[in-house]
Order: C-alpha cells, then structure tokens, then sequence
C-alpha cells in the first residue's frame, strides 16, 4: 500500500546506490530540510486559515470567504502581505538580538520537528530520548520571547516577556509531569515505542482515569506554554496591546506568528502521540476483525486526523474562555495543576506497578 | 512629564496606556505608574477628542443644539437628546403629549439596552474573551434596525425634539420590539452561561476594584457605577420625569462594590428595560406625537436644569438663558468624566490586567468623558 | 479533610463552569444556521432600507421636471452645520411680475449629519431624505451637490 515510509525507503535506496554514504546523508539531511520548511509553510497557512474559520462560526460570522474558493488562499495573501512589508527596527531597540529572536523562534519550533513520528516508520529521527528531547527543547521557547521583549526596548514588550517567562517556567512543570505519567506506563522514552505500547488501546482508554486526568492537565499546561488564550498573558492584546512582538513588522512578526502556530501543531502531535496513539490506528483489545479494518486508513490520517482534533480543542478554548490574570495564571499552576498531577503520577505508577490498566 | 519621571521611586515605570490603546476604546490617555504588574498611580489625560460641544452648543438654536449631544455620549444618544429636550420644554412651560412621552421612555429603554449590550460584549473583550462581543452585537443589531426603522439612524438619530418626537413611530415599530424582546428572552441565558458563571470570568471580576459607598458618593459616580457599590441614585426613580413614577420597575442595588457588582447591575439593568418596554409597548396612547411650538423657540431669561439617568449614570444638562432664540450658556453633567474620576482611587494596589477589567465595569465612553 | 472536599470541590465547580461555555460556542461552531454576517456588496440587489433612512438630502422633482421648492430658506436657516445654502434669482412671469424663486439649491454633503431638521422645517415637502448610503468619492468637490435640476422650475400652486 502507498504510504510515506515506502516512498522514503525507495529513495533512501536508490540514493545509496547512486552515491556513496556520505553524500546519500547529506542530500536525504538536505531534502529532510526542505520537507520541514515546505511543512511549515504549509500549517502556517492551514492552521491560520483553520483559527480564523473556527473564530469566525463560534462568533457566528461567516469568516474569510473573499480570496480564493471559499477563502481557502486568504492566508495565502496574507503571507504575500507581510513579506513585502516593511521590517522596522525601532531606534532604540538592541539590533541584533531585536532580529536574532524571531529566528530563535523558529529555530525552536523546527527542532522540535525532529522526534515527531507522522506516520509509522517515518520519522525524520529515531530518538531513544524522544520524550525528554521534546520537553528539554520546547523550553527553549521562553528565550526567544525573553530576547523580542527585552531588545524592543518597548515597556509593553518586556512586560509581556516577563509574564511569558513566569508563565512558560511554572507550566513546563505540570507538562511534564503529565507526560511523566505516560513515561510511567508504557516504561519508554522513545516515542516510538510508545506508539507501539498503545496498539491495542490508546493509553487515554486504557489508562482509567488518572490518564484522562493527566491528558487534561496536558493540555491545559500546553496551552499554556505556547502562549494561547486564555493563558496569552504575554500577547494580552487589551492589556500590553501585543505583548512582546508590539515592535515586530513584516515578515519578523509574521515568523513569531508562524512559530506560535508551529507550536500549538507540536505539542497537539505530541499530544496526540502520547494519549491518542499518534499514527497508531483505533484498536480495540484482540478484536482482530475491527482492527483490521482499522488499519486500511492510512496511518498519517491518523496522525494528522488526532493532531487536528487536539489544535481544535485548543483554538476552541481560546475563542470561549476570558484571560486569567497573571497572579491566578501561576495560582492555576502551583496550588492546583501541580499538585494534582503530583497525585495523578502517583496514581498511574500505582497503576503500572500493579499492571491495573488494560 | 520630565520632572514627573525623575520623581518616581526607583523601581517604578511610567506606562502611557492610549492614547491610542486597544483597551481604551477611545482616545484616553493612562499615565500609569507601576511596579512589576501593581499599579501605584492612575492618571488620566483628557483633551484627545475634545470638540468643544458646549460652546458649539451657544451659537445654535434650541432645537439645532440637541443633535449635537448625539455625539457626546454615542451609545446612549436617544437619552442625551432626551435631556435637552427636556430641559427646553422646562424652560418653555410646554405640555407633552402622552404619546410622545410614551414613545421617549421606549426609545430611551431601547437606547439603554443597546448600550449595555455593547458594553458587555466590549468588557468581555477587554477580559480576553473575543466570542461575547459578536453575540452581544446579534441584540443590538436587532434594536440598531428598530431604531434605522422609526428614527431613520443607527447611532445618532435626533428623534426627540422640544414637544416631542420629531416622526410617529413606524407601523412595525410595535411589531418589531416585541421580536427583539422574543429574541432577548431567548438569548439573555447565553450570557450567564459564557461570561457570568464563567470561573475565569469570577475570579477576574470578584473583589477587584473595590469601590466603598462612600468612596462612590465623594467621587460624584452615579449610575451602575454608583449603584454596584450600594448608592441608590436611579434618577428616574429619586427625579422622575415624563412618566416613570407610573412605571413598574426595580431600581437595581448591588452592594458589593467590586467589579463584579457592577457588571451585575448593568447585566440585571437590561431586564428591568425589557420590564418597562414590555409595560409600555401594548400601551401606545393615541393622540400627537409633538406639541404645537412657535417656529422659533425662546426661552425665557433664567436658568434651567434637567436630569436623567443615561445607560452610565446621571446626565445634567444646565441652560442659562438670556431669553434669546439661543441659549447664553450650556454646561452638560456627564456621567462618564465623574466615574472616571474614581479609577485612580479603585486601581491602585491591583494588577494591570484589572485595571483593564475595572475600565470596562466603569462603562467609559470617552466622547462623553471629554466633550 | 474538610480543606480537601472543599479543594476538590471548587475545581470540579469551575471545571463545569467552563465545560458549559464550551458546549455554548460549541453549538455556534456547529449550526450554521445562526451565522448573522450579511454580505455587503453582494447583496446590493436584495438591501431593502427601510423608508425613513436618512442618507442624504434629495429634492423631488415630477415627471414636468418641476420641484416644490420655493426658495424660503427655512432650510437654510434650520439647519446646525450651514450645510444647505440656496441662491434665488427673480423670475419674470408672463404677467410682467417679478416672483422670487430658487437659482440654486446648494447641499454640501460633507458638511451634513442627517439631523433631519431642514426636511421637518420645509413648508411645502420640496426636500426629503433619500435611502442611499454608499457615498465616497475621489474628488471632495463632489460632495458639493445642486439638488434642483438644470431648468426646473417650481410647481404651479405651491406658495
């Protein structure tokens, strides 16, 4: 059947015959590049289009409908806007961090890029340490939003990259101590092999509740670290106009945009890789009939089909919900996600070590 | 502004929040002084939109100078032509005709709960939350075609004049509140269940801003402002003119003094409208909807003082008259500039994220702030 | 004990505080139906205004290309802004008498805020309030209106 580790394994092969193994790395490191950057044109422009469809039926309005069949090359257009705009740098603003951020803050996003599995047996890398690679890099994330507040030298920026630094700290916490719990359960840091542990059941239908719980907690924290309503204390349009990127024009703005975006896709893959089974299919026990008819959808369908979902619940949450004040942001953390998942995690290695769960 | 900085403990910073800001909602300039998130000091700078009015006012006519309080404060227009109609008819010793006296508390009802419409999707919007804002201008949209009906405008209509009301209303015009009430009832529970029961929306709003009844007296707030904080100062029921003594209604009292108690009296405000309207709609006297007045109007030499509550609080509208055709000397009371007055008092001490919040309870429209 | 049940309790009570809200936006998200945008420039064809909108100040002729308007200025002196200015002229009857009527009715449109005050001042009903709205032009000198039409003439019989 077509799938994608077919057609990279044919040209994995017909390159290490052509060339020697050192150039076969190079040019599959190459075209593993332009695959990355293609992707992420191709979500910043899908998941901007999805937001503002999402937005717009929610407040009963119709949303981008003009450019294109039903709007569909609005952010498109959109694009085409920004990267001819003019890119300022303010007078007063620090030049090379001001314009080393935006890139950072790409930088990040592609990075974490590396471990995310969007099909089975495709995979730019194979990471024993999946898991722990994704958390230590995703806090990087702060720093390029630190550097864009402190060198615009606009006192709406640094506030905002005050608050986000705070912010992204205190939730980097409860998200990893939610992913701790399915660590727990499935005894592996490979992402891989926790997409296999969930074959015959996604852990948030094996893991009983404490899993459900720490799902939630999951994306809550995540929300929260990529700086999305109702945790966007650091953009809080009404308060600091628009946070640490108030200085940014042009495509500078547009690349912290599309970070913002590349984010919420992974950590709603991560997520999807870690309680929904990633590109694992639905499989129900040992009813082998039902799985196999299961498995004749494509497995990217299935990753990409559950990386949606969870981006859903994410825009839907931001279009519902007020923003929490700064104080109650870090309240929210320390007094309850924190210590619930501390409990939660309890609970699960509990489970695991009495192989309670399915 | 020099000398000010250098005055600041050190550790604080200067923020100019406006003029232009997307929480202002106008042009109001903030000079805030804050250390980390706590604000120490408030200062509004006003002057951004100020058009003169009451001096515009001096050299138009008795009926020419009603529209232009239209623009002061734009959201409850109907109310503000009201005041100064009102307070020509004093001067004039003119009787009004019940069915214009009817048709000036409906359309003033109408105005009040476009206007708390707004503004409770404008203050959720401050709050972070997008979606209200949309579904708050669903009603008001349906009272903006009401009024485009009958007035012949959305925003600023000059539909009531010295004696009356410049036209009848429309044929549909009963037809069509009594749809918009139908669709009001409908939609009043989405409120409470998107923003009023809201956790987020409660831990915002509960204890923030906290404005003592005193505190609300000596700053001369009236209003839902006012009333959030346990003042009764309803105009229509301390003051009431045309016909309110007649009418059945409550004047709300909240008593907690804190933004949500003010959001509460606004959102409990809009039932009470609906509660007038509904009193009055099947009751249109018959009859004129103007009384006869000379083609040029004089008032006689003397002063003249008028009050009624608008959607923000107490609006006065004071003429000195030297018996011209135009009057010597106008001075309006508006609600919005004393309310203002307060934020200083309520926001030191709290977050810069309620200082947004408790601009939004304290319904500001800076047209009617700066006039 | 009494610290947790409490504990416990306000975070399953704000959880479905905000699990309501989101079966609310839920909703709109799902039915379209409730989706109120109106398509502006599409629905030029089907925007009906209702009669009494006040767009801009016309004066109505009939089919004789003959107007009501008899250049007594209550207009004029009824409006706020000085938005209307009329221009007379005297008209030599076939008797010989000099009449007194309009040679231009000038309506500045930039200046206007369809107060509605000349059309209510107007003793014979020359002037109304038209319906329409779409009023941007390149050159403001536009905006600058004649509302009687080259050689119209004021009707017969109205003083």
């Amino acid at each position: 059947m077509w799938s994608f580790s077919k057609i990279s394994n044919i040209l994995d092969s017909w390159l290490s015959e052509t060339f020697s193994p050192t150039w076969t790395m190079v040019i599959e490191m190459v075209i593993a590049g332009i695959c990355v950057i293609t992707l992420f044109a191709l979500l910043g422009l899908v998941l901007v289009l999805m937001e503002r469809r999402v937005a717009a039926w929610i407040q009963i309005r119709l949303g981008p409908n003009r450019v294109g069949p039903g709007g569909m090359l609005q952010s498109l257009a959109d694009t085409v806007k920004l990267l001819v705009k003019e890119g300022m740098t303010p007078d007063g603003a620090d030049k090379f961090l001001f314009n080393l951020a935006p890139i950072i803050a790409m930088m990040v996003a592609m990075l974490l890029m590396a471990p995310i599995a969007f099909a089975s047996n495709f995979q730019l890398w194979d990471l024993n340490i999946g898991v722990l690679y994704v958390t230590a890099i995703s806090s990087l994330m702060v720093i390029s939003i630190l550097m864009a507040g402190w060198a615009s030298n606009n006192k709406y920026s640094l506030m905002g990259a005050m608050r986000s630094g705070a912010q992204i700290v205190s939730y980097e916490l409860s998200a990893g101590l939610s992913i701790m719990a399915i660590v727990v359960l499935s005894s592996s840091l490979n992402l891989n092999d926790i997409i296999q542990s969930q074959a015959d059941g996604w852990w948030i239908f094996k893991g009983h509740i404490p899993v459900f719980i720490a799902f939630l907690i999951f994306i809550i924290a995540v929300t929260a670290e990529t700086n999305r309503a109702p945790f966007d204390l650091a953009e809080a349009e009404s308060e600091l106009t628009a946070g640490f990127h108030t200085e940014y024009s042009g495509m500078k703005f547009a690349l912290f945009f599309l970070a913002e975006y590349i984010n919420v896709f992974i950590v709603c893959a991560i997520g999807a890789t870690l309680f929904l089974g990633g590109w694992m299919p639905f499989h129900i026990g040992h009813w082998e009939a039902f799985n196999h008819v299961m498995d004749f959808i494509p497995s990217s369908i299935w990753f990409f089909g559950k990386t949606f979902f969870l981006i859903f619940l994410i825009m839907w949450f931001r279009w519902t919900f007020p923003r929490l004040r700064i104080d109650q942001l870090l309240d929210l953390e320390w007094k309850y996600l924190l210590p619930i998942s501390m409990f939660n995690l309890l609970l699960v290695t509990l489970m695991a070590i009495l192989g309670w769960h399915f | 502004m020099v000398e000010e900085i250098s005055s600041t403990p050190a550790g604080d910073i200067i923020i100019n929040v406006g003029p232009q800001h997307p929480a202002t909602h106008g042009v109001l300039h903030l000079v805030i002084t804050i250390n980390g998130e706590t604000i120490q000091k408030v200062e509004p700078h006003l002057g951004f939109i100020h058009r003169s009015i009451e001096k515009m006012c001096e050299s138009l006519s008795y009926r020419q100078f009603i529209y232009v309080t239209s623009r002061m404060d734009y959201l409850s227009s109907h109310i503000n032509n009201h005041a100064c109609a009102l307070c020509v008819e004093k001067g004039m010793q003119v009787e009004i005709p019940s069915r214009a006296q009817v048709i000036r508390i409906l359309m003033d009802e109408l105005t009040r709960i476009a206007s708390h419409e707004l503004w409770w999707g404008a203050m959720a919007m401050d709050l972070g939350a997008f979606t209200p804002f949309f579904h708050a201008f669903r009603e008001r949209e349906a009272i903006n075609d009401i009024m485009e009906e009958t007035c012949g405008a959305r925003l600023t209509m000059n539909y009531m004049v010295p004696g009356g009301v410049m036209q009848d209303i429309h044929p549909n015009f009963q037809r069509r509140v009594k749809d918009f009430i139908a669709l009001y009832k409908s939609k009043i529970n989405e409120y409470s269940e998107m923003v009023t029961g809201n956790i987020i929306f409660q831990n915002r709003m509960k204890g923030v801003g906290f404005l003592s009844a005193a505190d609300a007296i000596s700053f001369g707030c009236t209003g839902p402002t006012a009333r959030g904080s346990g003042v009764s100062c309803d105009i229509r029921k301390l003051y009431p003119y045309e016909i309110y003594e007649q009418l059945e209604f409550d004047e709300i009292l909240e008593t907690g003094g804190d933004s949500f108690s003010r959001y509460m009296v606004r959102v409990r405000e809009m039932n009470q409208s609906v509660r007038i309207i509904e009193q009055l709609i099947d009751n249109i006297p018959e009859g004129d909807f103007q009384a006869k007045t000379k083609a040029v109007l004089k008032l006689p030499k003397g002063e003249f003082y008028q009050r009624v509550e608008t959607a923000r609080g107490e609006l006065g509208v004071y003429i000195v008259s030297e018996g011209g055709a135009t009057p010597y000397r106008i001075k309006f009371r508006s609600p919005g500039f004393s309310n203002l007055s307060a934020l200083d008092h309520m926001a030191r001490g709290s977050k810069l994220g309620d200082l947004v919040a408790m601009m939004g309870t304290l319904d500001l429209v800076i047209p009617d702030i700066d006039r | 004990m009494m610290f947790i049940v409490k504990y416990i309790k306000e975070v399953f009570s704000g959880l479905k505080s905000l699990a309501i809200g989101l079966r609310r936006t839920l909703y709109y998200f799902t039915h379209h139906k409730e989706i109120i945008t109106q398509q502006y420039p599409d629905n030029r064809d089907t925007l009906v205004f209702p009669d009494r909108f006040k767009g801009e100040v016309v004066m109505a002729h009939d089919e004789n290309n003959e107007h009501a308007c008899t250049g007594c200025t209550a207009c004029e002196l009824a409006c706020p802004n000085a938005t209307i200015k009329i221009v007379t002229k005297f008209d030599i009857s076939p008797e010989g008498k000099k009449k007194k009527a309009i040679d231009k009715f000038v309506y500045h449109l930039e200046l206007c805020t369809m107060c509605n005050l000349c059309v209510v001042a107007c003793p014979t009903d020359a002037i109304k309030m038209a319906q329409t709205f779409e009023h941007s032009v390149f050159n403001r000198a536009e905006l600058t209106k004649v509302l009687n039409k080259p050689e119209s003439k004021v009707r017969e019989g109205v003083e």
